[in-house]
């Protein structure tokens, strides 16, 4: 042993160190992957060393390690290990280690709990400091929960470095444990008021996350920040606070008002840049959410935009940078503002800095209008001819897409000219965004009749030019395009001039080398082609014509059926086989065309993205129900279940709309007929289309018009823009035609005014004019191109209207959307964890434990009893000194006193800050009152739905379903003493951190109307139990109360008990002295008393996991006992309930009406019960390390259950 | 709130990573791979701020970051945090190395990537900027430092000794390190705070 020792010290001597490893790898560059792992070889064999520094320098590499991206995880115990070494150096290393790889995953991270908390209590704030630090990394859930009220109490650390850092970490506690808010948030926002300014700004940063995920509960600080503002001076105060108020604003138009003067002040005083432009930024976001029409406020517009000009114009790129993001921001609300900065913006597009580029396109987004959109895109185009990297030009293809399509084309006055853009586009290399061109293609086509001609004419020389496009299939994206092409030309093949050819252009042998989606939509979209010649040539009386088409189908069809892709090779052989079917019509001289083309009858109209959502569930429809029985489990469950599924589908969908019967058919085939007639774009002669069967009732449903397609206007095209414009460039000659379109337009139209012809003019405009948007005033003037129709994607009937559609369910900050004005209601308080603290018996919540305790079951007093707590202040200091006497006689006497003052201190304000309306209380007590009978009336409901709230929160078992029914209102306060003067109830409490000790709380009613002070109260101290008394005090002397009572009143005043063995239940007798004071004098009285205590009083609520429980049985050394009880009324539920209320045990697992409860004893004896409900009976299996304590417990819990 | 922190060379080599959102390693590896070449492209009279979105967190987040002689120092930060205020930040963080390695030089950063972290601490915490006075910074890593002085630090001196006898008894360790230890030349910028 004594070798292995040596051996080991020798081996440390040799150990590397950080700096050796780092060395180590830069001299192994060739093999460092090697030389690490033999490395980490070496660490894992350090890792079994006993001594801590040998670890604490491994973990210490793996840090190292770690940023070189291994993963360090295996060593997560050893990481706890160097944590809770004693030695600050190497704490700070564990907890270095921990921050860099613990996470919620980390299933060892639980273990660390105790001893973060004993580090968050250390005496020495750098221990507190590294561990908040490393804390604030891996906060998981469960350690916010245990660790909340630690934290909060270091808030108000003496220190300022502590306390800092305590105030940032309760943001991270907050997320993870959202219920700590409330209680937390009366001392955070006293912390925005702290005298040190780095605690000031850490509450300020907090206040400010929390606020910017939901302002609206944050409104009422308004005023404290508004006071913070005008008065401090650090500049990273002010510009959170800034930030804070810019989003507050939009909740509160009042406020901006407020603002404006401050915030305009510091723009003009101010000589940091951050801050100058953090108030441009908040003065924007008052303006926004006053409303624009406000003319005083046009000054301040006027400012933030001169001054981001300035930003803009400046050669720092930083403020450049920011001055246009700033201006797309007053952009939303003022355009005309920053319109005419439009020469500033678009020189900016010409930096040579992206971002900055980036920003100027945002810009341009909503600088276009109708009259400078060509020329705007114009301008983008060059770029996008000369940008060099793909990303931007990707980025200027979107931008210059979006431009376009805003609101609906808003902007766009002549469609052919987008439609060349488009296909303009389509010649860019690399980029990604094939698909968005594609679906702007398919949108303009099929929303804008009139351009429908133009398109096909278009994509069909796309098509032609197919193999320009997709000659490397490694361009991926752009072939996209041809996606939209195929079908535009399949679609409208009405349109096409010259559709044999198109058609052989789809059949070449070159497509098949396209991606699948797309081959299939050439499959699909070549018969609609094929359909539209043979009618054509049909009625031209082409016989052979049709057959030669036919043919060429026949031949060049097969290479599509030997696709690798299904729907490909399926469409295609179910259409090769309808046109050899053709073929052999056709060779017997049969007409086809009609029904060949009838396959594609009808007209499409384009569906809102959201409609299917949108559908209503029509009224006695249950989606949930079962349309046939649901399938037995003898039924293969493969395959039923979905033929099953897919049924119900059909059968929905067809549900969804009515049938459309034939008379309505009929209907809408003439009015589509006369609508046709009068379309210049279809082809008169060619006989209206036939309409599918109407058994296909789905089929029929897609093709159903619009209502009130009868409506659409005909169109017409001025015949000034060429209808045929070559394949080259040419969106450019649109813009010239445009110019000269619109100087036209306008001499005309100053003809018509002067014929006073304005009025007729604009009835026509406005029944033109496009269904959204309204045109801004100078866009008015210009007249569209072509007179178009968008058709409006379309709803399903009395579609819902829902805004809820954005909202994401899993934003983890929704939790925080928490009421902070409440008052604080008692079943809140933070969860004090009870888990023995072996190692720190002197940890601060010690003396937490008893005050909180006792404040959450106060609710369970009698009403009148309510007063005490204004009293409870008053006593509250001396009771905590009495307690830390208790503490330095009982326990290890090497706690400083140093340490114990400071938390005493805490505790004092942590009082003040938990019930600051108790504070005010205190004054206006009478006010109050009736108030408060309120507030305890409710605090009792919410007892009674909950009977051990405070353990509900702290264990991981919740005691089932609570709410179910009311459980009887409980008090574990029963009589003490009572005489003419006075009424005694007690309770008691015992506490997992004091081995030995328990805490007796006695409630003293006045009942006479006599005044009584100098109480004193004495117990006679047996072997086993002993009372703590002051130091230097004798065993006979008495503990004096710390109060006074007035008539009426009633206080609580708590002694702590030493007991030896706790394995039986004893008596103490005692007695209280006290002196009654009244009008005719003075007397000396006295009250005896039998102080019981239980067995019960020594067991802690401790939580229990069922597999810990499990193995606690199976261990086999718990001696065992049980007890039943008869003639049992009261509900399962409400039995455990009071189980758990009275005997301090937690359910453990329940099912049905059986339950495993578990508790522990102070002393650490383990206590097991299985409680099952008969009939009328109880019976109670225990098991416990200790027989006696068990039979005193059963006995006792069987007269509990003889009340019930 | 601050997301990332990476301190990296002109070669992407990673001299301090810090992730306020957990990534897995390697993924945390690729972020530092890419924010290296985004950063790369970008000449140094460029703006600082760059739209990271795809890189960690979406649209909301912004890379903004500092070139200083052979290192990259760059945070990914949300629309919380203002955009001259972090450069300022990144610039005190810079003055505090400066401060604590005395001249610091990327070899600094190398062989006390422990210390940097430290440091760090001290500035930022759990994603939030919790000082920016650099007098209070120095003044607390100081105390740390002495506190540790005091424990004996984490080698103890006879542990060194044996380690330097080593040391000399291998030959092969290459005398001169080829790492030009280039100073990190910290301009005077106008004080923010």
């Amino acid at each position: 042993m004594a070798l292995k020792m040596v051996k080991g010290s020798i081996d440390r001597m040799f150990d590397k160190n950080l700096q050796d490893l780092v060395r180590g790898i830069r001299n192994h560059k060739e093999d460092e992957a090697k030389y690490i792992s033999q490395c980490i070889d070496e660490i894992k064999q350090e890792l079994k060393q006993d001594n801590i520094a040998v670890k604490a320098n491994a973990v210490c590499k793996l840090t190292y390690l770690q940023m070189l991206g291994y993963d360090i995880s295996w060593a997560a115990f050893n990481i706890i290990e160097v944590m809770s070494a004693s030695k600050f150096t190497f704490k700070r290393i564990g907890y270095l280690a921990a921050s860099q790889c613990f996470h919620e995953g980390t299933d060892v991270i639980m273990l660390t709990t105790n001893q973060i908390r004993k580090d968050l209590s250390s005496p020495s704030q750098y221990d507190t400091g590294v561990a908040l630090t490393g804390l604030s990394c891996f906060v998981t859930p469960d350690l916010a929960r245990d660790l909340a009220n630690d934290i909060m109490t270091l808030m108000s650390h003496t220190k300022p470095y502590i306390r800092k850092k305590a105030v940032l970490i309760m943001y991270k506690v907050f997320l993870k444990y959202p219920e700590s808010l409330r209680p937390a948030f009366p001392r955070l926002k006293e912390k925005l008021e702290d005298p040190d300014p780095g605690v000031q700004s850490a509450a300020v940063n907090v206040i400010c996350e929390l606020a910017r995920r939901n302002p609206k509960n944050y409104l009422s600080l308004a005023p404290l920040f508004f006071k913070l503002m005008t008065s401090s001076t650090n500049n990273w105060v002010l510009i959170k606070i800034i930030k804070l108020f810019g989003a507050l604003t939009p909740l509160e138009p009042r406020l901006g008002k407020k603002l404006i003067e401050p915030l305009t002040n510091l723009i003009h005083s101010t000589s940091a840049m951050s801050l100058l432009y953090e108030c441009v930024n908040t003065v924007i976001a008052v303006l926004i959410s006053l409303s624009s029409g406000m003319p005083n406020h046009s000054a301040s517009i006027q400012l933030c935009v001169q001054k981001l000009r300035i930003l803009i114009e400046d050669s720092d790129q930083n403020l450049k940078y920011l001055g246009l993001l700033a201006m797309s921001k007053i952009l939303r609300t003022h355009p005309k503002s920053v319109q005419s900065h439009k020469d500033l913006i678009l020189q900016c597009l010409d930096d040579k800095d992206e971002s900055i580029r980036l920003r100027a396109l945002d810009l341009l987004y909503g600088m276009v209008s109708k009259k400078n959109l060509m020329e705007i895109v114009k301008r983008l185009m060059t770029h996008v001819d000369k940008a060099e990297g793909t990303t931007y030009r990707d980025e200027l293809l979107t931008k210059i897409i979006d431009i376009c399509s805003q609101s609906n084309y808003q902007y766009i006055t002549n469609f052919e000219w987008y439609i060349s853009i488009l296909v303009e586009l389509t010649r860019l290399e690399g980029t990604r965004h094939g698909h968005l061109i594609a679906a702007q293609m398919l949108d303009v086509a099929i929303r804008v009749k009139a351009i429908r001609k133009f398109a096909v004419s278009q994509m069909s020389m796309l098509l032609d030019s197919a193999h320009l496009v997709a000659s490397s299939t490694q361009r991926n994206g752009i072939c996209e395009v041809l996606y939209a092409a195929a079908w535009i030309c399949g679609e409208f093949s009405e349109h096409l001039q010259e559709p044999h050819q198109t058609l052989e252009a789809m059949l070449r042998p070159k497509v098949t080398t396209l991606p699948g989606h797309i081959q299939a939509v050439y499959v699909q979209n070549v018969v609609k082609l094929y359909a539209s010649i043979l009618q054509q040539q049909e009625q031209a009386a082409e016989p052979e014509a049709a057959q030669e088409v036919t043919q060429l189908m026949v031949e060049r069809l097969p290479q599509f059926v030997q696709s690798a892709d299904l729907e490909v090779q399926e469409r295609a052989s179910c259409i090769l086989q309808l046109v050899k079917h053709v073929q052999k019509l056709q060779g017997k001289g049969v007409p086809v065309a009609e029904e060949v083309s009838a396959l594609f009858a009808g007209e499409l109209n384009p569906v809102a993205p959201k409609a299917q959502k949108k559908v209503p569930v029509p009224e006695g429809l249950d989606l949930d129900a079962w349309i046939n029985e649901p399938p037995s489990d003898s039924e293969s469950e493969d395959e039923k279940p979905k033929a099953i599924f897919h049924d119900e589908e059909q059968r929905q969908a067809r549900h969804r709309q009515p049938e459309v019967d034939e008379e309505e058919l009929a209907r809408r085939r003439e009015a589509r007929k006369q609508e046709q007639a009068n379309n210049p774009f279809y082809i008169k002669s060619s006989p209206s289309p036939q309409k599918a069967p109407v058994t296909a009732a789905l089929l029929s449903q897609r093709y159903q018009d619009a209502p009130g397609v009868e409506h659409i206007p005909v169109v017409q095209i001025d015949l000034s823009v060429p209808l045929k414009v070559p394949g080259m460039p040419m969106s450019d000659q649109y813009v010239k035609l445009e110019e000269e379109r619109r100087h036209r337009q306008r001499l005309e139209k100053d003809k018509k005014k002067r014929r006073k012809k304005k009025e007729k003019e604009k009835d026509k405009k406005g029944k033109h004019r496009r269904h959204s948007s309204l045109p801004t005033e100078s866009d008015e003037d210009i007249a569209p191109a072509q007179q178009v129709d968008i058709v409006t994607e379309e709803m399903p009937e009395n579609a819902l209207p829902s805004d809820e559609d954005d909202k994401d369910p899993n934003d983890p900050y929704r939790a925080l959307d928490i009421d902070l004005d409440k008052p604080l209601a008692d079943s809140e308080k933070l969860p004090i964890q009870k888990h023995r603290n072996a190692e720190t018996p002197k940890s601060p919540e010690k003396e937490d434990v008893p005050v909180v305790e006792k404040k959450s079951k106060k609710p369970k007093k009698k009403e009148k009893k309510h007063k005490e707590k204004e009293r409870e202040k008053e006593k509250k200091e001396e009771k905590e000194k009495k307690e830390e006497l208790a503490v330095n006689a009982v326990t290890a006497p090497d706690n400083t006193c140093e340490g114990l003052r400071r938390e005493e201190a805490e505790d004092e304000n942590d009082e003040a800050e938990q019930d600051p309306e108790r504070k005010s209380s205190r004054h206006k007590k009478k006010k109050h009152k009736k108030e408060k009978e309120e507030r305890t009336k409710d605090k009792k409901k919410v007892k009674k739905k909950q009977p051990e709230p405070e353990e509900e929160a702290a264990g991981p078992v919740e005691n089932g379903a609570a709410e179910e029914e009311p459980a009887p209102p409980m008090s574990s306060y029963c009589l003490l003493a009572e005489n003419s003067y006075i009424k005694m109830t007690y309770d008691i409490q015992a506490s997992l951190q004091k081995d030995s000790q328990v805490t007796v709380s006695v409630i003293l009613e006045n009942q006479s109307s006599s005044f009584l002070k100098n109480m004193e109260l004495n117990v006679l101290d047996s072997l086993n139990a002993k009372m703590a008394r002051p130091e230097g005090s004798s065993v006979h002397d008495g503990v004096p109360v710390p109060f006074q009572l007035p008539p009426g009143v009633s206080n609580e005043a708590q002694f702590v008990f030493t007991i030896q063995s706790i394995i039986m239940a004893q008596k103490l007798k005692g007695t209280l002295s006290f002196i009654a004071k009244d009008a005719d004098g003075a007397t000396h009285e006295k009250l005896d008393f039998r102080l019981h205590f239980s067995c019960s009083s020594y067991l802690v609520t401790t939580p229990c996991y069922s597999d810990a429980f499990a193995k606690l049985l199976e261990s086999g050394d718990l001696s065992m006992s049980s007890i039943k009880v008869d003639g049992i009324s009261m509900s399962f539920q409400n039995l455990l309930a009071k189980i758990c209320f009275h005997h301090h045990f937690s359910v453990v697992e329940r099912v049905d009406s059986c339950a495993s409860m578990y508790s522990r004893s102070i002393q650490g004896h383990h206590v097991c019960l299985l409680v099952k409900k008969g009939e009328h009976s109880v019976s109670v299996d225990g098991k416990c390390s200790d027989s006696t304590l068990l039979s005193n417990l059963l006995e006792e819990m069987k007269a509990t259950l003889a009340q019930c | 709130m601050i997301q990332a922190i990476l301190v990296f060379n002109n070669h992407g080599k990673p001299r301090l990573v810090r992730f306020y959102q957990r990534f897995p390693e390697e993924i945390q590896q690729q972020i530092v791979r890419e924010t290296f070449h985004l950063v790369l492209k970008r000449d140094d009279n460029i703006c600082n701020f760059l739209e990271g979105g795809s890189l960690i967190g979406g649209s909301d987040y912004k890379l903004i970051y500092r070139h200083y002689a052979t290192l990259y120092f760059v945070f990914c930060v949300d629309s919380s945090e203002s955009e001259l205020g972090i450069l300022d930040l990144i610039q005190v963080f810079v003055e505090t190395l400066d401060k604590c390695f005395e001249n610091v030089c990327e070899l600094d950063l190398i062989f006390h990537m422990d210390k940097v972290h430290y440091i760090l601490q001290e500035v930022v915490m759990g994603g939030m900027v919790l000082e920016t006075n650099m007098n209070e910074i120095v003044a607390q890593m100081e105390a740390q430092n002495r506190l540790e002085k005091s424990e004996g630090g984490l080698s103890a001196a006879p542990a060194r000794a044996v380690s330097a006898v080593k040391n000399m008894n291998l030959p092969e360790i290459p005398r001169n390190i080829n790492i030009g230890d280039l100073n990190i030349k910290v301009p005077n910028l106008s004080q923010f705070v």
